[in-house]
Formats: structure tokens, C-alpha cells, sequence
């Protein structure tokens, strides 16, 4: 029974999160913030983490590779198979889950604690939709953080394809652009913009909703992750099922 | 003026208020006290909007609050400035920009003119150099004045006050104390203060509310609180050595 009551207080917080908009010129700043704490701020970490993942996958797949019938073209195939349809926009998302919903939650959990949310709503403020709101518009960017993602690890990939032998520039080039479906691009980016939303909410609920003091704050963050990352992943499954399938 | 009439509220099988009635009167300072769980927060929580009851009203000048349109609740929210016990500024803000957020979200003020308001609120509250600090960078003292600066630079009808002395020294506790008493006065503000702090009831307690276990016990000035004999009142007020001395002594004085 509890669960029916945490889901409906999630979609309850969506909906008020849209309504009594904040005035444009505080909430236009307030976008720009959150731009640049979400988005920018894990650009850095984002592409750290992609090069050297794609050179890994790289490495894993041509050292699988040992059968000389196999054409060396495959290991920049299934290179970019790989991060194209899953590490960028899935594991990058469980990634983001921990640096930016954590970042989320406890913002929010701590000006739940420290009265913050009381004083805006006391002064008449749908607090919902100045705390969540700017935090969902600005990880509407979040597909362009992904497409970082993607071009840095495959690049990763080529860097230790070619410096570790593992084959040829040509053939790592001719391996990315094999029989490449234009879909699967747009199967990566519907997925990326949903698990963007799941990102924005999720933790926004588990702050919002806290209670308690700090101890609390940092016991929310880290189930925020927990369910964030359970959200991602089903929905990568459901999402894989219904646009993937023949 | 905030009338409320017989308020009931309850948290699950925890009846916290049981019918309290009373009325906080404009340009006065109106406590409210009461032992720990005595419902004071609940019952602040409840004036403010931030909790629904089960039963009875509030009034602010007439209009009673439920039965209001949320166009017509946001108007009265607008009128409300509030320090809470924690001061409540946001982190991410300096002193300055905390003063001005209300006059931002509800004006359509020049930024010029928010400015020269901003600057007169925080040299009414003596702190004309404290524009660029961040909260955290100020004392305990100067988060309440800010908090206090906050809650009145949009011109509000009804000031409250959670434990504005609370984790503060006696000398700035009074400073606080005269800070609100003085603007009440001045603004002619309907001001209701949750406290637990006796020096604030005998210097600033124009009206006071005790309430008991959900129930309002007692209603008077901080003069009749020295001459009541309510029980539960004077174990309360009394509890202290010093507090009984002062109220002999003005009993003596009084004959």
C-alpha cells in the first residue's frame, strides 16, 4: 500500500510542478543555474569516463576477437554498437544518477531541513515549480551531453584500437560507419530523454518529500539513487522491448 | 487582524489542537507559549497556511482563509513576512539578493527601486554593510535580522515569528525582541510570535496565548501574567528562581 502512496505522490509532484509558473525573469536565471550545476558541471566527468570506457570496450572486443576469418573491421562495429546503443545513454544515465540526483536530492532535502521550502511556500510560491521545473528544462540538454558521450567514446575506442595494435585507423573507421541504422540513433535519444526526466523527478521526489534532519538528508540521497537507477534500467528494458523488437 | 475560531487539527490518531480560539490583535505583538507539545508549532504552521485542519476558521481582516479562491490565498500569502526559528535564508544567495526575493517574485518594481528598499530594510535592521555576505559568512543575530529584513521589506499586514530568539545571547535576543516590537509598532503589523523565551513575554508580550496540551489555558497581557493564578500558567512562567523573584516583586509594588 505504501508504494501506491509514494507513486501517487510522484505523479502528483509532476503535475503541481508544471502549475502557478514562477514569473519568467526569476525563473529564466534559475534555468541557467541549473544548466550550468547539471549539465556543464558533468561534462567534465562525462567525458573522462566515456574515452576510456570506449577504449576498454574496444580492447575487450578485439582480444575476443581471435579467429583470423573474422574481419578487423568488427571491433570499431561493435565499438560503436556498444556505446551508441547502450553505455552512452543507459550506464551514462546510472552514472548521472549518482553525481547529479545525489546533487538533487541533497540540495533539495537540505532546504527542506532548514525551513527553505517552508519560506517559499509561506510566501505564496509553488515551491515545486521553482525547485523541480528549472531542473527538468535544463536536463532537456542532457541528450547533447550524451552525444559527448558517444563521440568521446568512440574516439576512445579508436585511440586504443590504434596505439594498442589492436587493428588499423581504416579499419576502425570502416568498422563505425558499417551497415549504421539512423534509427538507432533515435532509439538512443528517446531513451536519453526519458531517463532526463527520470533524472530531473526521481531525486527532486526523494528531496522534496524528506524528513528529518541531516543524517536524513544524505539516507534520501542515496535511496534516490537506488530508485533512480531501478527506474533507468526497467525503462531501458520496456523502451528496448517496444522500439527495438520486430 | 487574525481571528481564529474553535481550530481543531490532528496528525493520524494525535489530536494536537482541540478547538483554539482567539485574536491577534493589529500593531500588537501576540504571543503564543506553551511547554514543548504544547501544539505552538502546529498551531503557527496552521495560521500560515502550511497545514490544512479538520475544523474551525481563520480569518485575516475578514476574509476567512478556506474559503478563499487560491488567486485570493496567494494575495493573502503575499501579505505575510515570516522569520522561522531557523532563519530559513537561501544558501545560495547574498544577504542583499535574500532581501529582495519577495519584492522580485511579487513586484514589478525597477530594479533601482528594489535596491533603495533592499538598502532602507537592512539599515532599519542595522545591517546597511552586510549587502554582499553570504548567509553562512553572518552570525546567528544578523541571520535574524536578515530574516527579519526579509519578512517586511514587501510591506506585509501580518508579521510571524518562530522562536526568533532561539540559539541567540541574551543581549541580541533583546535587540531581536525590540526589533520586532519596534516594527510592529511603526507598520502597525498584526505580528504573532511563537516563543518559549520568558524575558521576550515580559518585554514584548502585548498579548499572550498559553497553550496546553492543544488547548488555549490561558489569555492575557505579560501584566496580567504576573497577577493570574492559573496553575499551569505560573508553573510554566515560574519555573525559574528569577522569574518568581520578578514577579514578587512586582506584586509587592503593585500592593
Amino acid at each position: 500500500m505504501n508504494y501506491l502512496h509514494y507513486i501517487g505522490t510522484y505523479f502528483l509532484m509532476v503535475i503541481e510542478m508544471f502549475r502557478k509558473p514562477t514569473k519568467w525573469s526569476v525563473m529564466k536565471k534559475l534555468i541557467l543555474k541549473d544548466i550550468d550545476d547539471l549539465i556543464i558541471g558533468s561534462l567534465g566527468i562525462v567525458a573522462f569516463i566515456s574515452f576510456f570506457v570506449g577504449g576498454v570496450v574496444t580492447i575487450q572486443t578485439a582480444l575476443n576477437i581471435d579467429n583470423p576469418l573474422i574481419p578487423k573491421n568488427l571491433v570499431g562495429f561493435a565499438t560503436r554498437q556498444s556505446i551508441i546503443l547502450e553505455f552512452a545513454p543507459t550506464f551514462m544515465s546510472i552514472i548521472m544518477a549518482g553525481k547529479v540526483g545525489s546533487f538533487i536530492t541533497s540540495s533539495i532535502g537540505t532546504m527542506r531541513v532548514t525551513e527553505q521550502i517552508d519560506a517559499l511556500e509561506v510566501m505564496g510560491i509553488n515551491s515545486l515549480n521553482y525547485l523541480v521545473f528549472p531542473k527538468f528544462i535544463a536536463l532537456t540538454l542532457y541528450p547533447f551531453v550524451i552525444s559527448i558521450s558517444m563521440f568521446l567514446g568512440i574516439m576512445g575506442g579508436l585511440a586504443a584500437c590504434v596505439y594498442g595494435g589492436y587493428a588499423t585507423m581504416p579499419d576502425y573507421i570502416e568498422g563505425i560507419q558499417l551497415d549504421f541504422k539512423p534509427f538507432h540513433m533515435a532509439y538512443a535519444f528517446i531513451k536519453t530523454l526519458i531517463f532526463a526526466f527520470i533524472l530531473a523527478t526521481v531525486p527532486s521526489y526523494h528531496g522534496y518529500y524528506m524528513k528529518g534532519g541531516a543524517l536524513e538528508v544524505g539516507k534520501a540521497s542515496t535511496t534516490s539513487f537506488v530508485w533512480t537507477s531501478v527506474m533507468i534500467i526497467l525503462l531501458n528494458y520496456i523502451l528496448t522491448q517496444l522500439l527495438l523488437s520486430q | 487582524m487574525i481571528e481564529v475560531k474553535n481550530l481543531h487539527k490532528s496528525f493520524g490518531d494525535a489530536h494536537i489542537l482541540k478547538g483554539v480560539t482567539t485574536t491577534f490583535e493589529k500593531g500588537k505583538t501576540n504571543l503564543i507559549i506553551g511547554q514543548s507539545g504544547s501544539g505552538k508549532t502546529v498551531f503557527l504552521k496552521c495560521l500560515l497556511g502550511l497545514f490544512d485542519y479538520e475544523e474551525g476558521s481563520i480569518a485575516y481582516d475578514g476574509k476567512v482563509f478556506s474559503q478563499l479562491s487560491e488567486d485570493q490565498k496567494r494575495e493573502i500569502r503575499a501579505d505575510i513576512g515570516m522569520v522561522f526559528q531557523g532563519s530559513a535564508l537561501f544558501d545560495s544567495m547574498t544577504i542583499a539578493e535574500n532581501v529582495m526575493f519577495p519584492l522580485k517574485m511579487f513586484t514589478k518594481q525597477s530594479k533601482s527601486e528594489m535596491e533603495d528598499r533592499v538598502n532602507f530594510v537592512l539599515n532599519r535592521v542595522n545591517l546597511g554593510d552586510a549587502h554582499n555576505k553570504k548567509p553562512s559568512e553572518a552570525s546567528g543575530g544578523m541571520q535574524k535580522r536578515v530574516a527579519i529584513a526579509r519578512a517586511i521589506v514587501n510591506k506585509p499586514k501580518y508579521l510571524f515569528c518562530d522562536e526568533p530568539n532561539s540559539g541567540l545571547d541574551p543581549k541580541t535576543a533583546i535587540v531581536i525582541d525590540d526589533l520586532i516590537k519596534e516594527i510592529t509598532e511603526e507598520y502597525q503589523i498584526t505580528t504573532v510570535i511563537n516563543s518559549h523565551d520568558m524575558n521576550s513575554v515580559m518585554q514584548i508580550g502585548e498579548k499572550i496565548i498559553f497553550l496546553k496540551n492543544g488547548y488555549k489555558e490561558w489569555e492575557g497581557s505579560r501584566y496580567d501574567i504576573f497577577k493570574t493564578d492559573n496553575e499551569a500558567v505560573t508553573d510554566f512562567v515560574y519555573s525559574s528562581e528569577l522569574f518568581k523573584k520578578v514577579r514578587q516583586m512586582y506584586l509587592e509594588e503593585r500592593g
